[in-house]
């Protein structure tokens, strides 16, 4: 029999950003609440101190900060029709473990989506035409508009000190963002030579180039929770790893010091939450039972319960338990696991072959340059042939050789030949990536496997993936964009990265899974409304990726941050006061 | 933003040993090899290893790779002939060349070695429950029973039994053409072994291969960290706050292994540490 404890008004299923973010918040409200994280407590000093932090092959390439599969891992196959299997190691995506989660090892890039990206749906219609893309292609509204969410994203990029500049065209900024109430809090990154080839060739092909907006602190900078962020080094070792500078916005530098200074908030770590208890009739959750760092069961009444496992993990805990109505892509009915989006990349490596020095190492995760001249709200897609598009940057996050030693296409993949290219090609290389949208479609979903189980006897989650037509035309358009300034930039030689044949489970992609439990207006549709609220049990919110419709070509945290504060302002000022439904069905 | 000239920079850059020093100075000191002479080509197998009596460990590769590879370092988990099947393989998948030595004298050999030995060797962070499908398609990835041990111990055996078979020979005694053409095949998948596909096995010995030609000497391999030095991989060192944005810098820099570094931060009263 599980052990129960006393009752106690918040539980948080995870101890990630989205729970650091939360649990501020709801504490300071004066309500008490419990992080239940599976991992370990990490912080700064001593966990991510250098020189021991500076260990390619542990971190990066063993993934030591990141979730361990031997206890849980999901299973995949491209269609419904093939028989799904366990991803047995990390690679496509690496979700994080412990304390702060993914975030500790994300590189920074924090941006705001376009804010068509919200009314997709609507907007597509209008500026289209109804049948532009195919009925496969599920896209919604999210039920919430870039202009409510504009003040949450502002406040996200203080918290995390995020250096840019400011949207329009006089500025250097971005002529493509939405409206902004502020700057960003800080001064943009430095710009490698890398970087500056990028600007020049794409400002002389008539795009705009701006600093990719970074939560890689510029200067030194005190948030509105009182916490410290110091300069960023440029180490090279910022994504994969964790920083020792406390430069990168992590929960543990930016927002954990804020929340743990409050006894209304608890960490409870090795915490590994295995169920949400509900009562259907009720329409509420009533807790959560989770297994403790000693392999005890227990079982955690709350008032509230708030998912903040991360983007699939929050629809597989939401199947495991049994709340909602799965969905089903036979008939294309239910909800929770539905309109799984990932990213879609397009891309150039560009080889100067010898003739500049980049020094890639040089580097933070963050540092980019980018054109949004390709992104979806730029651009007209009356005659492309597709709907979405991509932020396309020139990036130097690292130059780790394990994992970056580019050669030409044709190079052999061993022996003196291959040495000599990587020896060659090492100091004056970059790429060109352009990180584009992903459109829902039927087939791609979450689900439970029906063989195989995680350490604690659980079925494992189950994805179905590949990349949609829509989407396919879209990166193969990007490429050839990214191969003409590759070419503008005068390199010996330019090879467009096509999308592989089917999505691959194997190499590294982004960590950018969104859907499952996605947000909207109407129940038959959507898992949560636009407070992130279930819309079967009041007591219930989903934060994360995983309510995103369909995401953009972008990367996902600066939403997920804007969109965690506006679900918590509602929570304090409209739930809290008068618990129940904030939307009717 | 303007480019900003980087000649003054470059003579203010930290002046490094050339490769040419280095080895000079590390072969003064006892402690590497000189650059190996001959040309890759002829390099190949390794000659009979030291008997366990010979001269031990602390003095490897006292001359050129190919004549004398040194007594073989203490190994955890290859026996003796896995030893000479690695080593013969690793020479042949990162050669030395007239400038640079090689994966066997950058002691990828010990590093594979303790990878094995170790949580990894044992499929750490894998999950490995079945049911098993070897044949699945590629986007689903590694859908085999075996870790990463397993693998090597079983792929080196069933490639030396079908080169004994097919070539009568010991795979490590082939000349470096004919071990060429064994990796080539097995790369390929053209090899047929009993119990494990012969482009599995190969992966993941290149795999190995380059990590521990690349990561830090700590564990084992990239011996002086002659990987970073070819390519100009400063390794652990990590600020560049002052340098990053200096187009076309000559950055050089002798480059620091996470061993070094912790040595020398505790010399000099590691302001960052703990
Ligand atoms: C290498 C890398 C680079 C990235 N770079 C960027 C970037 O530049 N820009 C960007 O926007 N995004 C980036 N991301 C994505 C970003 O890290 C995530 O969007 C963000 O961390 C999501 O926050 P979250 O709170 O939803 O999940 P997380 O922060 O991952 O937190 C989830 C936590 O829940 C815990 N947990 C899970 N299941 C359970 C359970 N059953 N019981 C108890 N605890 C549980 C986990 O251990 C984890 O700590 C990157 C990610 C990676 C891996
Ligand atoms: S690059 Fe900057 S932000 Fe990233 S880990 Fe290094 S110092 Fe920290």
């Amino acid at each position: 029999m599980a052990v129960r404890l006393p009752e106690i008004d918040v539980v948080l299923v995870g101890g990630g950003m989205t729970a650091a973010i939360v649990g501020k918040e709801l504490a300071e409200a004066g309500q008490r609440v419990v992080a239940l994280e599976r991992g370990q407590m990490r912080q700064t000093v001593p966990d991510f101190q250098s020189p021991t932090m500076h260990d390619e092959l542990t971190y990066s390439i063993r993934h030591a900060l990141m979730q361990n599969p031997e206890q849980q891992t999901i299973t995949f196959r491209n269609r419904p029709d093939q028989t799904p299997l366990p991803m047995r190691r990390l690679g496509s995506f690496l979700p994080g473990e412990g304390v702060g989660g993914a975030m500790v090892h994300w590189n920074g890039v924090t941006w705001r989506f376009q804010p068509e990206w919200f009314e997709l749906k609507s907007w597509t219609e209008e500026r289209y035409g109804r049948g532009f893309v195919s009925d496969e292609v599920t896209i919604q509204d999210w039920g919430v508009t870039y202009d409510e969410l504009e003040p949450y994203y502002d406040f996200f990029e203080k918290i995390c000190g995020t250096g840019g500049l400011p949207y329009g065209d006089l500025t250097g900024g971005n002529p493509f963002g939405g409206r902004r109430s502020n700057p960003y809090p800080n001064p943009p990154m430095k710009e490698p030579y890398a970087l500056n080839l990028f600007r020049t060739a794409a400002a002389g092909m008539g795009y705009s180039p701006f600093p990719a907006p970074s939560s890689n602190a510029t200067r030194h900078y005190v948030n509105p929770y009182g916490a410290e962020l110091k300069p960023c080094m440029y180490c090279g070792y910022c994504e994969r790893h964790g920083c020792e500078h406390f430069a990168k916005a992590s929960p543990q530098v930016s927002i954990l010091p804020a929340a743990l200074a409050n006894p209304n908030f608890e960490m409870r770590t090795g915490a590994w939450v295995t169920r949400i208890e509900h009562d259907p009739d009720a329409g509420i959750v009533t807790g959560v039972t989770y297994v403790d760092a000693a392999g005890r069961e227990v079982f955690q009444p709350a008032s509230m319960v708030v998912l903040c496992a991360y983007a699939y993990h929050n629809a597989v805990l939401m199947l495991q338990s049994g709340i909602g109505q799965p969905y089903d892509p036979a008939t294309q009915t239910g909800t929770v696991g539905r309109n799984y989006c990932y990213q879609t990349f397009g891309g150039a490596t560009v080889f100067f072959d010898g003739t500049v020095r980049f020094n890639p190492y040089m580097g933070a995760g963050a540092l980019g340059v980018v054109i949004d001249d390709f992104n979806n709200g730029s651009m007209d897609h009356s005659e492309l042939g597709f709907l979405g598009g991509a932020s396309t940057s020139v990036s130097q996050a690292s130059g780790r050789p394990i994992a970056f030693h580019p050669v030409p296409g044709d190079t052999p993949g061993w022996g003196l030949a291959w040495k000599e290219a990587v020896r060659r090609h090492y100091n004056s290389t970059l790429s060109i990536s352009a990180q584009g949208s992903s459109l829902p479609h039927p087939n791609n979903y979450l689900g439970l496997d029906r063989t195989y189980t995680d350490a604690f006897g659980n079925p494992l989650g189950m994805l179905t993936f590949d990349f949609p037509d829509n989407d396919r035309r879209m990166a193969a358009f990007l490429t050839e964009r990214c191969v003409e300034i590759g070419e503008a930039m005068g390199a010996s030689v330019v090879e467009g990265n096509d999308l592989a044949e089917h999505y691959s489970i194997v190499p590294y992609q982004s960590t950018h899974n969104t859907g499952g439990t996605v947000m909207g207006a109407d129940p038959t549709t959507s898992v949560v409304n636009r407070y992130l609220q279930s819309w079967d049990c009041h007591n219930l919110f989903v934060m994360g990726a995983g309510v995103f419709p369909q995401n953009a070509g972008y990367n996902p945290t600066g939403t997920v941050g804007a969109l965690a504060y506006w679900a918590v302002d509602a929570i304090k000022n409209q739930y809290l006061r008068n618990p129940g439904p904030l939307v009717q069905a | 933003m303007t480019k900003r000239d980087t000649r003054d920079r470059d003579r203010d850059a930290p002046s490094a040993l050339s490769r040419r020093d280095l080895f000079k100075a590390a072969a003064a000191a006892g402690v590497v090899a000189a650059v190996p002479t001959v040309a890759a080509g002829q390099e190949s197998a390794p000659a009979p290893s030291a008997s366990p009596a010979g001269p031990p460990a602390a003095a490897p590769g006292a001359g050129p790779v190919a004549q004398a590879p040194a007594a073989r370092p203490v190994l955890f988990f290859f026996n003796d002939e896995e030893a000479r099947f690695v080593e013969a393989a690793i020479d042949r998948l990162i050669p030395a060349d007239p400038e640079w030595p090689g994966a066997v004298w950058a002691g990828v050999l010990t590093f594979i070695d303790r990878q094995l030995a170790g949580p990894y060797g044992d499929g750490a962070k894998t999950y490995l429950a079945g049911p098993w499908t070897p044949d699945a398609p590629p986007e689903q990835g590694y859908q085999h029973r075996y870790t990463p041990a397993e693998i090597f111990r079983i792929g080196i055996a069933e490639v030396r039994a079908h080169v004994t078979e097919t070539r009568d020979a010991e795979f490590a005694e082939l000349g470096a053409d004919a071990i060429d053409a064994v990796l080539t095949a097995l790369e390929a998948g053209e090899i047929e072994l009993p119990s494990i596909p012969s482009a599995l096995f190969f992966s993941v010995l290149l795999d190995n291969t380059v990590q521990g030609w690349f990561a830090d000497p700590v564990h084992g391999g990239n011996r002086d960290m002659v990987s970073w030095r070819m390519v100009g991989f400063p390794g652990a060192y990590a600020q560049y706050l002052e340098t990053v944005d200096i187009f076309n810098l000559d950055y050089r820099r002798e480059p620091v292994s996470i061993a070094d570094a912790a040595a020398r931060a505790v010399h000099l009263g590691g302001h960052h540490e703990h």
